[in-house]
């Protein structure tokens, strides 16, 4: 069986067989996607999937990584803090690694990069490659995974001057995206409900994992699933769970971070959770590696709680995912949390710990309200963000972008196959 | 622009999908919605009250389109929320009367309200048009009696386009079904006006599709008898 096809019981054939059609236009074209980790992060984990995804629909598809020292992670850990509006220091010696890296790093691409018919460049951290690839023949993509709706000013300024020579950007949302002289192409990413972390788990195995973390099964428990970064709040998140254990004292809190080989932010950030968990027993604090995949789902599936209290958010995957295991969620009200949590529907939008606490505790005393969200959370996430339809979002583009600009693009005449 | 399903002639089946582009407008306030609204390309009028049957969002049971869904969670002003919400664009023969009806409505509200409310930069509205990609989707359909079987089968893009989209390119606002049979003489009126009876505006895509193959199987099983 062919890796698309195994998609047909969870989205129907119908989805399957629209996906060949449109692809049917793309035969053989070559498309290279490009960022800066393999593991850890939504990104590595939506390319994994899509990659194979495109080359089984007869796409000559690849994926590269570039790679960089300390110094290069530590500017465009920069940048991406930067991106969501905190300032950041910009010095010269960093700036000078990044440009430097991409250089070299393009010294190895270059060939491939310039014969392809597309480039998907993903996130800042390889943005400046298109600059060392003169003799491009194809189209360049930006695409922008974070939210960029309100930038440390000096960050874009400095990031602007090399994304205005691509073809045309990608943003998650609307509310994302900044100003550029070229097409703003709007797509949600997606989980892939095939993958360790997304797929069915047995009983046991959550069982399982629920005793191997000392989490009591006869305990209500309450869970987020995140980097340990400061706009993921996990601070306002501990404290959320002690103003909802004063009404539920039996609740256990678990706050489950992978890291990503791009982030050195993550050592400071665990160091205040730990400070402000303060030893309390229930909570527990679990640093688990990127490829932890069947211990994140099996914890997404034993929570009785789902939070994920963001304070700035790209789109927020761990969201989905929750979704997908037909929990409902309690959300941040902020970026791309907004488009999946809709309140009182699939879940709840809070802006503050209070208010977390209140939901917490109004899911808590409303067992079946929380079921029956979590069944609509399932099915919104079933029509809209899966792979699938990331998938026929990024055909669509690709076909638009070999076509201009007009409102319709038809094709009277079936692909040669 | 015609669809080349002619009388007699096998219905040729072709499938859609949209690309959404943001256009980098938007609108903090009624006056300016109404700016918007007025000066956007006609395409995004088409977005935003039929693209969201086509990309990621929540079936919201009160509001069908984004600019009834925008007055009501953003604005938190009900009664415009309640009189766009009532828009039936299945009623105007082209995206201008659709512009002009919703021109008429949020300058009426704005003659009513004291002060135009403001809504947070982070809630503001965003006009966003769409390119639609149409493509064959490897199928004919050769009698009108074969449409019970083949439409359940058909993907939801196949749908959009045949029955919705084609409003704007079939003359008298017909979607493609209706403009097929019509070459068939008066043979399948009654069924023409059975879908004609078919609300696209209040369903989800595969609610609709749902709906077009009930109608195709009850008329055929009743001919049948």
């Amino acid at each position: 069986m062919s890796i698309i096809e195994e998609y047909a019981p969870i989205v129907g054939e119908d989805m399957i067989e629209h996906l060949r059609e449109l692809a049917g236009h793309l035969d053989g074209m070559k498309v290279v996607h490009v960022n800066s980790t393999k593991v850890g992060g939504g990104v590595a984990e939506i390319l994994v999937k899509l990659v194979p995804l495109m080359r089984d629909l007869g796409l000559d598809a690849q994926w590269e990584v570039i790679r960089g020292e300390e110094k290069f992670y530590e500017c465009t850990k920069n940048f991406h803090n930067g991106s969501q509006g905190r300032p950041v220091p910009m010095s010269e010696s960093l700036l000078k690694v990044y440009e430097e890296t991409n250089a070299e790093n393009a010294e190895e691409l270059r060939a491939m990069l310039e014969e392809a018919d597309l480039v998907f460049i993903h996130d800042p951290q390889p943005l400046p490659l298109l600059r060392f690839c003169p003799n491009r023949k194809g189209k360049w993509v930006w695409r922008c995974h974070i939210d960029l709706s309100h930038p440390y000013r000096p960050v874009w300024r400095y990031l602007r001057k090399f994304v205005e020579d691509y073809d045309a950007s990608i943003f998650s949302l609307a509310d994302f995206a900044q100003q550029l002289p070229h097409n703003l192409y709007l797509i949600p990413p997606s989980i892939d409900p095939l993958s360790e972390k997304n797929m069915e788990l047995d009983e046991t195995e959550v069982d399982a994992v629920k005793e191997k973390f000392n989490l009591d099964p006869e305990r209500p428990l309450m869970l987020q699933i995140s980097r340990f970064d400061r706009f993921k709040d996990p601070v306002g998140v501990i404290r959320a769970y002690r103003l909802a254990k004063t009404f539920a004292p039996a609740l256990q809190l678990v706050l489950a971070g992978g890291g990503a080989t791009d982030d050195p932010e993550g050592d400071a950030v665990l160091t205040e959770v730990r400070a402000e968990a303060n030893n309390d027993k229930d909570i527990h604090i679990l640093l688990l590696p990127s490829d932890a995949h069947r211990i994140v789902n099996a914890l997404q599936r034993a929570a009785d709680i789902t939070v994920q209290k963001s304070i700035k958010e790209g789109f927020g995957l761990t969201v989905t995912e929750a979704m997908w295991k037909g929990k409902a969620v309690i959300g941040g009200n902020t970026g791309g949390i907004r488009l999946q949590v809709v309140n009182h529907h699939t879940g709840f939008l809070v802006s503050t710990p209070e208010g977390a606490a209140m939901r917490i505790r109004h899911l808590l005393q409303r067992p079946e309200k929380a079921r029956e969200m979590g069944r609509k959370a399932k099915e919104f996430v079933r029509d809209n963000f899966l792979i699938t339809r990331h998938l026929k979002e990024y055909l669509s583009l690709m076909v638009a972008l070999f076509h201009g600009d007009e409102e319709r693009i038809e094709f009277e005449m079936k692909p040669d196959r | 622009m015609l669809l080349k399903n002619n009388a007699r002639e096998p219905f040729t089946v072709k499938d859609c999908s949209l690309v959404a582009i943001a256009t980098g407008r938007k609108a903090q306030n009624l006056r300016e919605l109404v700016e918007g609204v007025r000066q956007i390309h006609r395409g995004s009028i088409y977005y935003h009250f039929w693209g969201g049957l086509l990309r990621p969002n929540f079936d919201d049971p009160q509001f069908h389109n984004d600019f009834a869904v925008w007055s009501h969670y953003a604005l938190h002003d009900d009664i415009l929320a309640e009189r766009l919400a009532v828009i039936d664009p299945t009623d105007f023969y082209t995206l201008e009367l659709l512009r002009q009806e919703l021109i008429e409505i949020i300058e009426q509200r704005l003659e009513e309200v004291i002060r135009p409310l403001w809504v947070p930069e982070d809630t503001q509205f965003h006009f966003i048009r769409s390119q639609i990609v149409v493509f064959h989707a490897n199928k004919n359909i050769e009698h009108p009696k074969d449409l019970a079987e083949a439409v359940p089968q058909l993907p939801v893009g196949c749908i959009f386009y045949h029955f919705i989209d084609a409003r704007r390119r079939q003359p008298k606002a017909l979607d493609d079904f209706r403009a097929w049979l019509a070459g068939f003489g008066d043979t399948y009126e009654e069924l023409s006006f059975l879908l004609a009876s078919v609300d696209p505006y209040f369903v989800t895509l595969r609610e609709l599709r749902q709906q077009l193959a009930d109608v195709f199987r009850h008329y055929f099983r009743q001919v049948a008898r």
